[in-house]
């Protein structure tokens, strides 16, 4: 056996057909962080000056504030982003986690097989098209632009990401386990809910840290639901109410508007929200690892 | 495989003309199909209380399939559908409007693996049944744990460390303990599918000794691929082939004087 392996091919070309396989892996390696490294270095370099206490305490008003030197800054829209992102995270993990209990659960039930194609499609649909719904289904009803209806945009876009990773960290549980608690005359909501949820615990939240991240990360869904604000809202229930800047959207505003000072606030506001994403996706992979 | 004796099954069920109090369940004619195939065909057959009953036979003969009809476990499963009946006490157990809950706390199941719940201490998972169904009585609780655990031999082992997790123990302590869990819902019948297949000989022999001393209580069913087993722990004996029950006696009749050719060339290592 091994002299006609030996036959075949020398140890001496085996080892060379290894180096250059490692030189391959190792050069798309480098091509898949190239960019990461670029973006994050670009965004700072850029960014890090327009950081100062003004910007984490002071609201944006108008240009002519930035223009004349006077404070202006982005607590309203740090502020703004984390109660839009909370609201989305509220709506968003009952209705994933149930649609993904559904999915690994009741493999079965009729709805089982339509749920897993739309929730595909949900996942597909391009965002913006998420926040013409919240827009047509909160703003347009209320009459106005609000935190609440970017949190209902943001969660759409969530919804399907948890409900596949909440179906995968179930499926990962054997499936001896809901014998075992059926064969002790345990009902099947009772199953699922004390024993394989339990269990499939933490790739459940490294799956909604994931979608989180994700959702953190869009402007489209918020261009025509939180709309955006230069002010902070009178009373804290404006930012759910009322119109919210968000991070996102902020960037976006803030990098086609035609006030250079506007330009640099905006690379700050990239460094935040690269930190806020950044921060999350590590903690999730914490998490993920403390599971194996 | 040489010439079959060629006697239909239901010639050698001894199945009784009336009900009496020694049996506990009887299966009439029961099917077992996955999609359009048959695991299990046409089986009836009586289990008997205080009677340890084996299941033999070559892998995918059916006799694991035809266990999990008994306390109806398969429902899970898609495309898998049940003809014929169970009678537990003389009820159908498949009838309209039954409960498989209700069913399934009155036949406990132990499967192959040991199947701790991974999160609950060695307490919550002995009174997992309990427990989880509303039973707060702390005291209540205490007393069944103890009882389970000393009735499946594991007691002494663990009465220090009830609440690390389940999953700390070793494979046989997991096995003992999945039995006492099966015990602390004080079932009926027990119904075993492998439960040694998994462990070292000295906790199969433990588990062995157990089934023993709970035929006392408990009419039991295990399925085993170790026909040594068998001898030493059935009173009876059903031998299945293809799906088929193909002959069921008492144990020592079953290895000594067979009637069936199939069951003949099996016990003595033919095939399977």
């Amino acid at each position: 056996m091994w002299e006609q392996v030996k036959a075949r091919k020398s140890l001496r070309q085996r080892s060379i057909n290894d180096k250059i396989m490692v030189a391959l892996i190792t050069l798309s390696t480098i091509l898949v962080l190239t960019p990461l490294v670029i973006i994050i270095g670009y965004v700072v370099v850029n960014g890090i000056g327009a950081l100062n206490y003004d910007f984490f305490t002071e609201e944006l008003g108008s240009p002519t504030r930035a223009m004349r030197g006077q404070p202006t800054g982005l607590v309203h829209t740090i502020l703004g982003t984390a109660v839009v992102d909370l609201l989305s995270l509220i709506i968003a993990a009952p209705i994933g986690i149930g649609a993904g209990i559904m999915l690994s659960e009741y493999p079965e039930h009729k709805l089982n097989p339509l749920l897993r194609v739309m929730n595909d499609t949900l996942n597909g649909m391009p965002a913006i098209l998420k926040g013409l719904l919240a827009f047509t289904l909160i703003v347009r009803p209320m009459g106005t632009f609000s935190g609440l209806a970017g949190g209902v945009a943001l969660a759409i876009v969530m919804i399907p990401i948890i409900a596949r990773s909440t179906e995968s960290a179930l499926s990962n549980i054997p499936w001896s386990i809901r014998e075992a608690g059926l064969a002790i005359g345990l009902p099947r909501w009772r199953v699922i809910l004390s024993t394989v949820v339990p269990a499939a615990k933490s790739g459940m939240v490294t799956g909604f840290l994931i979608a989180f991240a994700r959702a953190v990360g869009e402007a489209a869904p918020l261009l025509f639901t939180s709309f955006g604000n230069n002010y902070l809202p009178n009373h804290w229930t404006g930012f759910i109410f009322g119109p919210v800047d968000t991070l996102p959207q902020r960037l976006y505003s803030l990098a086609i508007s035609p006030y250079k000072e506007w330009h640099s606030m905006g690379w700050g506001a990239g460094i935040v929200l690269l930190g806020f994403v950044i921060v999350l996706f590590s903690a999730s992979r914490f998490l993920y690892r403390k599971r194996k | 495989m040489g010439k079959n004796k060629k006697k239909h099954n239901k010639d050698l069920v001894k199945t009784p003309d009336s009900w009496d109090s020694s049996i506990k369940m009887l299966t009439k004619d029961l099917s077992v199909k996955y999609g359009e195939v048959y695991g299990v065909k046409g089986v009836s057959l009586p289990i008997y209380n205080r009677k340890v009953t084996a299941f033999i036979g070559p892998s995918g003969c059916g006799k694991s399939t035809f266990l999990r009809a008994l306390n109806r476990m398969h429902e899970l499963s898609k495309n898998v559908t049940v003809s014929g009946e169970v009678l537990l006490d003389g009820d159908n157990i498949y009838a309209q409007g039954v409960n498989p809950v209700v069913i399934r706390r009155k036949i406990g199941m132990v499967f192959q693996k040991p199947t701790p719940f991974p999160t609950m201490s060695i307490f919550d998972n002995v009174v997992a049944g309990l427990k989880l169904v509303g039973i707060k009585d702390k005291k209540y609780l205490a007393e069944v744990c103890e009882k389970a655990l000393t009735q499946a031999a594991l007691f002494e082992e663990v009465k220090d460390r009830l609440s690390s997790l389940g999953g700390s123990l070793s494979g046989g302590q997991q096995q003992r303990l999945s039995i006492a869990r099966a015990l602390a819902i004080e079932p009926e019948v027990l119904l075993m599918d492998e439960p040694t297949s998994s462990l070292d000989p000295i906790s199969s022999m433990k588990i062995e000794e157990l089934i023993y001393q709970l035929k006392e209580h408990y009419a039991i069913v295990i399925v085993t691929h170790n026909m040594q087993q068998a001898t030493r722990v059935s009173d009876n004996t059903a031998f299945f082939y293809l799906g088929e029950l193909v002959e069921y006696d008492n144990t020592s009749n079953i290895f000594t004087n067979p009637s069936d050719q199939r069951t003949e060339n099996y016990i003595s290592g033919k095939f399977g």
